[in-house]
């Protein structure tokens, strides 16, 4: 009696371990990273997260643990409807498993909605917006690096302590730059500093100059720039131009990566305040993934959207692992359940909401003569715990939130 | 203080000399878009990858042979108006017989062509190009202050268009070329190379468009998708001037920079729409365009 | 006439079957950039107006019936039926003011309102800017179809494919398709003639405008989104791609042109960067080589019109 209830207990266990290989489909799991290949967005996700994918593979040791790991990619253009198409056809016709990365709010918040309806995974590493663990959040995403709140927390937050009462902002006019104008204006608004104007600059802007002048004339403190690719360099580089900072008023970028800076040059980005979840020269760990990236990379190093990949790859391949499943609602739930931990960002946790916590820092651009070797453009003012980085979870009013 | 409207004078006139320099941008680029219509009756879309071409080459001599600004203004537009040269006799020859649609399609081909392929080689966020030393800094003009930079593209951007309209409209180079857009079978008769003087004009055209590159460099970033959205514009511009007349894209260029740039103050929101509403407006009064004979 | 007929029913047998080799929601994209396609050749194939703003008809369609059937719960039959009469009717308001002009400025007319009507859809706010209008639902049709079925909104677009497809060549065959070739060949001459052409050319134009606006509205429940992407500049200029490509003028050529940029677009979206380098070599091969289209090359060897 004894030994049958062992036996049948080792035969259930086998059957389970069997159910359980059944079920990662088709005997593969399918990794999709999607996100802007070709224009504005390029350089912060483009072939540069596909790579970091395939490392976090590499590194979880796919291939010796005998999990099949494919990677497929595509280019979304920011344009929700390419986005969302591309989503579909992977998950219909390639059996994509989960998907990754895809920067521009529109379009992730389109890849968000067909991922739940076809009960996939999605975990975002490139876009902003807060809403994708707020209204808009589901069972079947994580949301895993920077948001709207973040940013204009971080950095508005920050610099309003410092004395950077008040703000005019040269914001893009879309919904997203509305959105990050409006965080910001509530963060600076709530530290007891004063928004004195706003200006709204059509998307892809060449010439910032005149909307320049009109932040000059404001007299504020502070002009954030509630924008980010293409514009943000070239309110940066103009805003020098026309003597901005020399005068005495100070830039707050609310959406810049490394790459922009590095495109910017030092000269021209010095004094910058910003906040980011990654830089490179943080730690040995950080250091060394970093410079087995850019080696495989035409020598450019990471940005945290880089990064962000990498740690959700790395993390969504364990949660495989543990769960013995690959299926959308259930992989992310076990995902929320295990604790974070890697390399780039250290240990964390993934929230109910879908939120993914790590610190914020708060980081500032080097002057020329501190940089002392390629890419060596920041400092750190100060770093944000985990827990204070990002948006409580009962405010995002987020329904999977009790 | 004065107000206009509840903007201080003082800014508005800080507002209207920016959009005065903008405008010299629009112009020397309509006005290559202008010579290449009005002699090839080619709508060139490729003109936006051709400025870019000019601040690029601009960038590569900067970082792989040390030649600065001044050099970069006279090699750009010459080694980019070769590139024309090749184009027009390659590619562009079959075409001037057809309907303008098959060049502007042909033309659009290679923009996105060459565009591309700077894209995968050098990236998106583009790269930097600094202001050559004899213009750095600027002056306090009391309303507003101004870079010596912006000051030196407005002069230099209308000493050109008005060198190039002296040249094509006053001399007798210029009276063989107009000769040669209405007769071409009777001007070669008089023993004049038409062809050949069809693809410099090309080149002359495309060097025009690599020369405004040049001078962008250094105020935009020097990237690979810096005239793809222009081109739209600077095509409206000449619409909007009379298509092929060089003074109507000149005048016309000058004058949407400073619309555009009253609009960026009033209805910012509106500022890149502003110039098809008045394209739109032209159109409809004015079928030539402002300075154009309808033929 | 007869090989036109026997095409015809050849393409209907194939996109009916086609779903069984093929993923069908590709297939419906190609039926709908396929109309649109068709319905801007209807244009400049046969009045020889070539408009530079066909995209606004498309995208206005597409908010109009996705508003429609998101906010005020219409039904799909009469979100789509909404869709194509705002399209139908911006098509009356600018052919009014566009037809006026000839060639290069009617193009460039019909682009400075397009750019407008995108500014309008860029600053109101029904349309959601840049995330467009989400999660449409398909809804049932007639109230016993539902289309959240694949095969039941397969089935409709192609019904709706198929009889945009009729109409265009009805129109085309009818005695109003004559005159508005007469009217391309020779302007002066038809009004000789007798023929009111502006009339004749409006008509045309709101016609043309109708049916971009049935594939407009189609495509919003279809992928269940409206975006900015339908009304910006770079899709009407695709649409003049398609059709010259498959073919101007000819009346299975913009099918054919459709099926080949979307087919691109779709897989070669895994070639990141280099899908606009193949895209642009293609157009200049094809400006160069072959240009009368796919379709008006084939019907040339054949020496029949297709």
């Amino acid at each position: 009696m004894h030994a049958t209830r062992k036996l049948s207990g080792a035969v259930i266990l086998a059957l389970a371990a069997m159910g359980a290989q059944a079920q990662v489909s088709d005997g593969v799991i399918k990794i999709g990273v999607m996100n802007d290949m070709s224009s504005l967005y390029a350089d912060i996700g483009g072939p540069g997260s596909v790579t970091a994918a395939r490392m976090a593979v590499e590194d979880f040791g796919a291939a010796k643990k005998g999990m099949k790991v494919e990677i497929l990619s595509a280019d979304h253009q920011n344009k929700p409807d390419v986005g969302s198409a591309i989503a579909r056809q992977w998950y219909d016709v390639d059996k994509v498993d989960a998907i990754f990365d895809v920067p521009t709010s529109s379009v992730a918040l389109a890849v968000n909605q067909v991922t739940r309806d076809k009960g996939k995974a999605f975990i975002v590493t490139g876009a902003a917006t807060s809403d994708l663990t707020g209204k808009a959040c589901s069972p079947n995403t994580i949301h895993w690096l920077y948001d709207t709140w973040m940013l204009a927390n971080g950095t508005g937050g920050a610099i309003v302590k410092t004395g950077g009462d008040s703000w005019f902002f040269i914001t893009a006019d879309y919904a997203f730059g509305h959105a990050l104008e409006r965080d910001t204006a509530e963060v600076v608004k709530k530290n007891g500093g004063k928004v004195l104007g706003a200006v709204r600059a059509p998307l892809n802007t060449q010439d910032f100059s005149s909307f320049l002048l009109q932040a000059q004339a404001s007299k504020a403190k502070i002009i954030g720039l509630a924008n980010a690719g293409g514009d943000t360099i070239n309110s940066i580089k103009q805003a020098a131009e026309f003597g901005i900072v020399k005068g005495g008023q100070n830039l707050a970028g609310l959406l810049v990566f490394i790459t922009d800076v590095h495109g910017l040059g030092l000269q021209t980005a010095q004094g910058l305040i910003l906040t980011e979840n990654f830089y490179w020269d943080m730690n040995d760990q950080t250091r060394a993934w970093s410079k087995r990236f850019a080696a495989r990379n035409g020598g450019k190093y990471p940005s945290m959207d880089h990064a962000g990949v990498y740690s959700a790859v790395l993390h969504y391949l364990k949660a495989v692992e543990a769960a013995k499943t690959d299926e959308g609602t259930k992989i992310i739930a076990q995902m929320k359940k295990m604790p974070t931990d890697d390399p780039l960002f250290g240990k964390g946790r993934v929230r109910a909401d879908g939120r993914k916590i790590h610190p914020a820092y708060l980081f500032e651009v080097k002057k020329p003569s501190e940089s002392k070797y390629p890419y060596d453009y920041y400092k750190v003012r100060a770093t944000i715990p985990a827990e204070q980085a990002f948006r409580p979870e009962k405010e995002g009013g987020c329904p999977l939130v009790k | 203080m004065t107000e206009i409207f509840g903007i201080p004078t003082q800014a508005l006139f800080g507002q209207l000399l920016i959009g005065l320099i903008n405008g010299s941008f629009y112009a020397l680029l309509s006005l290559g878009l202008a010579v290449i219509f009005g002699l090839l009756n080619i709508i060139n879309f490729a003109h936006g990858a051709q400025y870019m071409l000019g601040a690029f080459c601009a960038y590569f001599l900067l970082n792989k042979w040390g030649l600065g600004y001044w050099w970069a203004l006279v090699i750009a537009p010459i080694a980019v108006g070769i590139t024309g040269v090749i184009i027009e006799r390659t590619m562009l020859k079959p075409l001037y017989k057809l309907d303008h649609l098959y060049g502007l399609l042909l033309t659009f081909g290679l923009a996105l062509v060459i565009q591309g392929l700077f894209r995968n080689e050098f990236g998106s966020s583009g790269l930097p190009y600094p202001i050559t030393k004899e213009l750095t800094g600027g002056h306090n003009l009391g309303f507003m202050f101004l870079p010596t930079y912006r000051a030196w593209v407005i002069v230099a951007s209308l000493a050109i268009c008005l060198a190039t309209w002296f040249m094509i409209e006053r001399t007798r180079l210029g009276a063989y070329l107009r000769a040669a857009t209405e007769n071409p079978q009777l001007v070669q008769a008089f023993g004049i190379n038409v062809p050949r003087m069809i693809t410099l004009t090309y080149g002359f055209g495309v060097g025009l468009a690599a020369l405004a590159g040049v001078m962008a460099g250094p105020i935009y970033q020097v990237s690979p998708q810096m005239g793809a959205d222009l081109i739209i514009v600077v095509f409206a511009v000449v619409v909007i001037g009379g298509m092929g007349s060089i003074m109507g894209s000149i005048v016309t260029g000058f004058g949407l920079g400073v619309i555009e740039g009253l609009t960026k103050v009033f209805y910012p929101e509106a500022s890149n729409t502003v110039i098809f509403i008045i394209m739109a407006i032209v159109l409809l009064i004015k079928p030539a365009g402002l300075f154009g004979t309808q033929k | 006439m007869r090989h036109q007929k026997i095409a015809l029913v050849i393409m209907a047998v194939l996109f009916a079957l086609a779903p069984l080799a093929v993923y069908p929601v590709f297939i419906m994209k190609v039926m709908t950039f396929a109309l649109f396609a068709c319905a801007f050749n209807l244009l400049i194939g046969y009045g020889g107006l070539l408009s530079f703003g066909h995209a606004m008809f498309l995208g206005t369609a597409g908010y109009a019936a996705a508003h429609s059937a998101k906010v005020w719960g219409f039904p799909p039959e009469l979100a789509i039926l909404f869709g194509t009469g705002a399209a139908a009717l911006l098509g009356v308001v600018t052919g009014l003011l566009a037809i006026r002009r000839q060639g290069i400025y009617f193009a460039m007319i019909t682009l400075a309102l397009a750019q407008m009507i995108y500014f309008y859809y860029l600053q109101v706010k029904f349309t959601g800017g840049e995330d467009g209008i989400q999660a449409v639902p398909r809804g049932t049709l007639f109230g016993f179809i539902d289309l959240s079925n694949i095969w039941a909104m397969y089935y409709t677009v192609l019904v709706i494919f198929l009889g945009g497809f009729l109409a265009i060549y009805r129109v085309i065959h009818s005695p109003f398709g004559q005159v508005l070739k007469c009217i391309r060949e020779n302007e002066p001459r038809a009004i000789s003639l007798g023929y009111d052409t502006t009339r004749y050319k409006l008509l045309a134009f709101v016609i043309s405008a109708t049916l971009a606006g049935l594939a407009g509205a189609t495509k919003a429940l279809v992928f269940q989104l409206a975006s900015l992407t339908d009304v910006h500049w770079t899709m009407s200029g695709e649409v003049v791609l398609m059709t010259l490509l498959g073919g101007l003028g000819t009346i299975f050529g913009p099918v054919v042109g459709a099926l080949i940029i979307i087919s691109m677009e779709n897989y070669l979206a895994q070639l990141g960067a280099w899908v606009t380098i193949v895209q642009g070599v293609i157009f200049v091969v094809c400006v160069l080589t072959f240009r009368r289209g796919v379709i008006g090359e084939l019907a040339s060897f054949l020496k029949k019109p297709l």
